[in-house]
């Protein structure tokens, strides 16, 4: 490859200089040929490198549209395919795909994935910002050391140990505190708290720490205590951040899968409380997905639940744009 | 510059490599239609004559999958140039696999019939195991047999708490495994007579679902023999224990066959291993030592719908 292209370029070069031969005969110039010449030479590693560049990024954008391509035209056949009413679908509350005649609702399966999320983030939101700013603003020697790395490797413990552990210690502990099942809404989202605190955490802390040090000055320098100052001033200006980093938990939460499986009992039935069990989208596809067949309307039905699990990750990128442009127009 | 001439040289690489394993599957027509497996096993070179280089891929059942697993060790390390690639993915995934000839063999644990949008008649059934499936339920519920009335009962809701059937005063609650599994049709068709379940919990994995009987007070669920072990109480059904006696005869009623289909007849090294599946070394030992029951000992057949006739 490294050969074709200086090849390329030197003969690029020789002909750019012939031209300029008969005209002069100095010591300029052959100076000037050299210096053409490792220009073209640049310029030739130049267009290869971009053209490389861009081949990943256009292999990348291909692979992202052609999934989410096949993920719509798997999904859309239960619309189009076997006839199933979109209003059913979304808001229908029996799931039965093989029963006579089938049922096709997964309201229950998306209110349980909001329910849980929105739980974990209510949980996590709280911790993981309390804990950037004691990392950023009360303790950055300690937090630097010791809370980010610890809190980094929650972040490499993989989703089945969160589920095992929550199958083993969390279950049994809410079955006999508030003596009903155990598997729940609140297992799920305790569970999925842990798992998104660490990102609300570094990316919280990365919001505060670009807060400039001058509004903290000013604000102390007003009279403000140390408090006030954090609350009023250093969260108030990093307050997109703290935003993003609560939406990207919540995208984390509503994806995860095993996890969440192992603890909310996955049942299809509507909750009447945070106690009671439930599914989520995510669970009724793993637990499935594997024993149907390809082409049927059971399979086709969790290809649309996939489908709807993507168009909410669109949804969370939407807002994260969105916050994002949000944090420039604020400064 | 160099950079790129190393992602060149990956790339090349992976060519060659891919190109490495196509060359594998040459001889017969069977051969043509399977997926690559991702990772090879190097050491396997030498081609006796009893078997053909084409790597088999068994794909289906994870209930099936440690037998199918342990009998292909067993038979590569008899037959040097067999190549056997078990994978799990559930009975739906081996049926629709092994008949969209993505996979050479496809496991199942129910009849290729049973499901919907599979083309039955294009596959040959072999059944390889019996499994027997049990109704379970955590010791400190204190029973030891249902009627079939009160299994019904209990699994459609209508009985709710186990003192109701001579047990501890215990709330009953019901471990499902999902609508789509094939433990589950099995145990619907003969354990309650096709009644529909009342929800429940629902869980896929095996394991999963013994740990929540045995930790649950009042749960109960249903497993495979081969996963009762000391923490959970398998109960009789109308005073029949799940027996391999009791089962070999249909006395106990709620067991099924498992399967591993081939699209058309088998042929090289797929049919050598159904074969060695199927013969005597892996019916006595490999499967009465992972719980599953000998087919050759079965004293009665059963079909796709059901009907029990002697063998």
């Amino acid at each position: 490859m490294s050969h074709r292209g200086m090849e390329g370029s030197a003969v690029l070069a020789k002909n750019a200089a012939e031209p300029a031969v008969p005209l002069q005969h100095t010591r300029g110039s052959s100076m000037q040929t050299r210096l053409t010449k490792r220009n073209r030479h640049i310029h030739a590693e130049n267009v290869i490198g971009r053209a490389i560049a861009m081949l990943c990024a256009a292999m990348l954008i291909i692979l992202v549209l052609s999934i989410s391509y096949f993920i719509a035209s798997k999904g859309l056949a239960t619309f189009f395919v076997n006839g199933v009413s979109l209003k059913e679908f979304l808001t229908g509350t029996t799931w039965d795909p093989e029963g006579e005649p089938a049922a096709f609702g997964v309201f229950p399966f998306i209110l349980g994935s909001f329910l849980v999320t929105v739980l974990a983030a209510v949980i996590a939101a709280p911790l993981g910002i309390g804990a950037a700013i004691f990392m950023t603003e009360i303790s950055p020697a300690f937090g630097k050391k010791i809370l980010k790395p610890v809190i980094e490797l929650l972040v490499g413990i993989p989703s089945v140990v969160y589920g095992y552990v929550g199958l083993t210690l969390l279950v049994p502990f809410i079955r006999e505190q508030f003596e009903v099942l155990g598997f729940s809404v609140l297992a799920g989202g305790l569970v999925l708290a842990l798992m998104i605190l660490p990102t609300i955490t570094s990316v919280a802390a990365d919001a505060i720490e670009a807060v400039p040090q001058d509004l903290r000055n000013a604000s102390l320098a007003l009279g403000a205590t140390r408090w006030q100052t954090i609350w009023h001033v250093v969260l108030h200006s990093a307050l997109p951040g703290c935003l993003t980093a609560v939406v990207l938990g919540m995208a984390r939460a509503f994806g995860e899968a095993l996890a969440v499986q192992m603890v909310i009992g996955n049942t299809t039935k509507l909750p009447e409380s945070i106690l009671d069990p439930i599914s989520t989208l995510t669970s009724g596809i793993t637990l499935n997905m594997g024993n149907t067949i390809a082409g049927t309307p059971y399979n086709n039905a969790l290809w649309s639940m996939a489908l709807i699990l993507l168009l909410m990750s669109f949804a969370f990128i939407l807002i994260l744009r969105i916050l994002g442009r949000r944090k420039w127009a604020s400064r | 510059m160099k950079r790129f001439g190393k992602l060149f040289m990956a790339l090349t690489f992976a060519a060659a490599v891919l190109a490495g394993c196509g060359t594998g599957s040459t001889t017969t027509p069977a051969a043509q239609d399977q997926q690559q497996p991702a990772a090879q096993p190097a050491d396997q070179q030498a081609q006796p004559a009893a078997t053909s280089g084409e790597p088999v891929t068994a794909v289906g059942s994870t209930a099936l999958q440690p037998l199918v697993e342990q009998a292909a060790k067993d038979f590569m390390a008899k037959n040097a140039g067999a190549q056997i690639q078990v994978q799990g993915g559930g009975s739906g995934t081996g049926l629709s696999q092994v008949a969209s000839g993505a996979a050479t063999i496809g496991n199942s644990d129910i009849f290729a019939e049973e499901k919907d949008g599979i083309p039955a008649n294009e596959l040959v059934d072999h059944k390889v195991a019996v499994v027997g499936i049990v109704a379970a339920v955590s010791p400190k519920v204190g029973i030891d047999n249902l009627t079939k009335q009160q299994l019904i009962d209990i699994f459609t809701g209508k009985i709710k708490n186990w003192k109701e059937v001579g047990g501890a005063d215990m709330k009953i609650t019901l471990v499902n495994r999902p609508k789509s599994s094939g433990t589950r049709a099995t145990f619907n068709k003969f354990a309650l007579d096709g009644n529909q379940e009342a929800e429940g919990i629902t869980e896929d994995s095996s394991g999963t679902v013994r740990k929540i009987i045995a930790e649950t007070p009042g749960a109960v669920g249903y497993l495979a023999l081969s996963y009762i072990d000391d923490s959970v109480k398998a109960l009789k059904l109308d005073g029949v224990e799940a027996t391999p006696e009791n089962i070999a005869t249909n006395k106990y009623p709620v067991w099924a066959y498992e399967h591993m289909y081939t699209k058309g007849e088998p042929t090289g090294t797929a049919k050598a291993f159904l074969d060695y599946i199927l013969s005597d070394e892996v019916q006595k030992k490999t499967v009465t030592d992972l719980g599953f029951l000998p087919i050759t000992e079965m004293k009665v057949e059963r079909d796709a719908e059901g009907k029990i006739s002697n063998k």
